[in-house]
């Protein structure tokens, strides 16, 4: 399988004759043709749902960099959407529309966040990460909870979207989405060109063992944290990127539940895998709209789908596209 | 001073309903080695039983002992069927599986019972309050819960060291295998102690369901409460459990109660106001996350894990 993601990672065009990259260029081709497909059709609804597809892809994409390839299994990577999207929501309450300013912020104080959490975290390990990182996110959720003057529980209407000095227009839809997809395509490179690193190395390697790691003369742990924070700072871009697509920031965006829906999405896809988080993204959030259509009740055929998945198809939707995606 | 008991009690009767959710999900666990986010579910079904069967038979006690059988059959078959195939597998194919789970019932619950929710009201011999002390009133129904917990918790420290289930129970926790290679039907005893868990979970939601209203959702937020609580005390270990259960109980309900007045004394008013909410309900993460950097296997370390 090493060799299979190097040649997604490096030797782009060349692989996409691979059965295994038939899929992942067709979904990708699809994402980038939905606002001509709303422009024909005149659905804004399509672009609408795949706006917050293409977004929470972003954010499933960074998941993975941490609990797919560095076996970090984080319970609160809600917290890192929330912060972005409150970064964005306080500053333009505060007059700062400017995304040059919001965005940054928005990634810094994530990474910011990473970095204190991690620091912390990262000395326990398995159940006990997954629950330190879920106890930090619910800190911060209920941190947003108290802020009265940015709406408390109820949320902030943001009354507008960031704006780039002409460079861009986020108020108008189709270039709102463009931008969203050009940052999943951007953190797709960003996390390939990561994971077949000499850094991506030392992650996988400490998933995978991390005594041998240390017995070669390799401390994983600051490693690991510059990996976390990372994750979180992509997932905080993110944040910003949703806070501006629904023009609303709530503490529930960050509930444990809403962290929940990031892992199904990775897990889904398949764990560890460059591109199974977009799958997995795209697959959890149709699957849901498509339900909700049908049923009144979506999660009745849902959750049991879940367990089905999580019962028989190891390794997502991506192990199912061939050589298995977990090592 | 009365206040301070008062609201002291109020944090024992919290910490005793998280004590009834947390041992059920620290022994399924610590011995199934099975992170079940459904656990919550069963706490909410639990509710709900005890709401529809109270009405069916319009009495508080025999509805409660019916959800309580229901909740039980409810937590077996969802062993058998669903929980069965995850035992063995990697902890993120549970939290898959289960938050599955959790979004079915919770959709389950909307099907059958319908969104609005539900009250369960209390025989009028519980709507009084006792005197404990002189000049403190309690409402005797929380006194009830608090009693009833102790009593359940004693019940259930004599099965697990009285018995020859919860010989199996504690043998379980220490080393499967070897229960297994001696001849024990280890499938039983998994639906058993889920069985038990539900019980547990679905008896700590219609305990609380007369105080809060029974609605859709009402396991998550206190399903994180009770991993908290297990996380604190040490996975797999009940006595810790017991222990992280009171702590949290206590923290969390003295933190709601006193903070703002603490706050106001060294903040403005609008600052306390706005802050202590957050404070308080932080203040358990901050000891989990303490816990964890301090003392990262718990309080009470079930032995040999």
């Amino acid at each position: 399988m090493k060799a299979a993601r190097k040649v997604l990672g490096v030797a782009l065009p060349a692989a996409w004759l691979a059965p295994r990259a038939a899929l992942p260029a067709a979904v990708l081709l699809i994402l980038g043709l939905v606002p001509v497909y709303a422009a024909a059709t005149g659905d804004a609804f399509a672009l609408t749902l795949f706006g917050r597809v293409v977004i929470l892809a972003i954010a499933a994409v960074s998941l993975n960099l941490i609990m797919g390839y560095g076996g970090m299994v984080s319970f609160g990577h809600a917290a890192y959407l929330g912060i972005g999207g409150y970064a964005v929501g306080i500053l333009w309450k505060e007059g700062f529309a400017s995304g040059f300013v919001q965005w940054p912020v928005a990634i810094a104080v994530s990474a910011l966040f990473a970095l204190v959490v991690g620091a912390l975290s990262l000395r326990t390990r398995g159940v006990y990460f997954f629950m330190i990182t879920l106890a930090f996110a619910q800190m911060v959720y209920y941190v947003a909870q108290g802020l009265d003057r940015y709406g408390g529980d109820d949320g902030l209407t943001i009354g507008s979207r960031s704006s780039f000095a002409g460079l861009v227009d986020l108020n108008n839809a189709t270039q709102l989405y463009y931008l969203c997809f050009a940052l999943l395509l951007a953190s797709l490179f960003l996390v390939s060109r990561l994971v077949n690193s000499r850094f991506g190395l030392v992650i996988e390697g400490a998933r995978s063992n991390e005594r041998r790691l240390r017995a070669i003369g390799i401390s994983p742990f600051r490693y690991k944290l510059v990996c976390f924070v990372i994750a979180g700072a992509l997932c905080g871009l993110s944040g910003a990127l949703l806070a501006n697509h629904t023009n609303f920031i709530s503490p529930a965006m960050m509930y444990w539940t809403r962290s929940g829906d990031l892992i199904v999405m990775v897990i889904l896809g398949g764990l560890g895998s460059l591109f199974g988080p977009v799958l997995g993204t795209v697959t959890y959030l149709l699957l849901e709209e498509a339900l909700s259509r049908v049923t009144e009740y979506s999660g009745l055929f849902l959750g049991p789908a879940l367990l089905l998945v999580a019962i028989f198809l190891h390794g997502g939707i991506e192990g199912l596209l061939g050589a298995g995606s977990r090592d | 001073m009365l206040y301070f008991i008062e609201q002291c009690l109020n944090g024992v009767q919290l910490g005793m309903l998280l004590f009834l959710l947390a041992a059920g999900l620290t022994l399924i666990f610590g011995i199934m080695d099975l992170v079940n986010l459904a656990h919550g579910s069963l706490y909410m079904l639990g509710a709900y039983f005890a709401a529809t069967f109270a009405a069916f038979t319009d009495s508080f006690v025999l509805g409660a002992l019916l959800a309580l059988v229901a909740t039980a059959i409810c937590g077996m078959v969802l062993e058998v069927i669903a929980i069965r195939p995850l035992y063995g597998r990697p902890h993120l194919d549970h939290v898959l599986g289960t938050f599955g789970l959790l979004l079915f019932f919770n959709e389950l619950v909307r099907l059958i019972w319908g969104p609005a929710g539900m009250t369960l009201s209390l025989p009028s011999a519980m709507l009084t309050a006792v005197q404990i002390i002189p000049g403190l009133y309690y409402p005797l129904y929380r006194l009830v819960i608090i009693l009833v917990a102790l009593a359940v918790a004693a019940l259930l420290y004599v099965v697990v060291m009285r018995t020859r289930l919860g010989m199996l129970i504690r043998a379980g926790a220490s080393n499967r295998e070897m229960v297994g290679a001696l001849g024990v039907n280890i499938k039983l005893l998994y639906t058993m102690v889920f069985g038990l868990g539900a019980t547990l979970a679905g008896f700590a939601g219609l305990m609380q369901a007369p105080i809060l209203t029974v609605q859709i959702g009402m396991g998550e937020n206190i399903l994180i409460l009770a991993f908290v609580v297990i996380i604190i005390g040490g996975i797999g270990s009940i006595r810790g459990a017991f222990v992280a259960a009171i702590i949290v109980g206590l923290i969390d309900t003295l933190g709601r109660a006193f903070l703002p007045d603490v706050l106001r004394s060294m903040l403005s008013v609008n600052a306390a106001l706005t802050l202590a909410p957050a404070i308080s309900s932080m203040s358990i993460y901050m000891l989990m996350a303490a816990v964890l950097v301090f003392r990262p296997e718990g309080l009470f370390p079930a032995a040999s894990r």
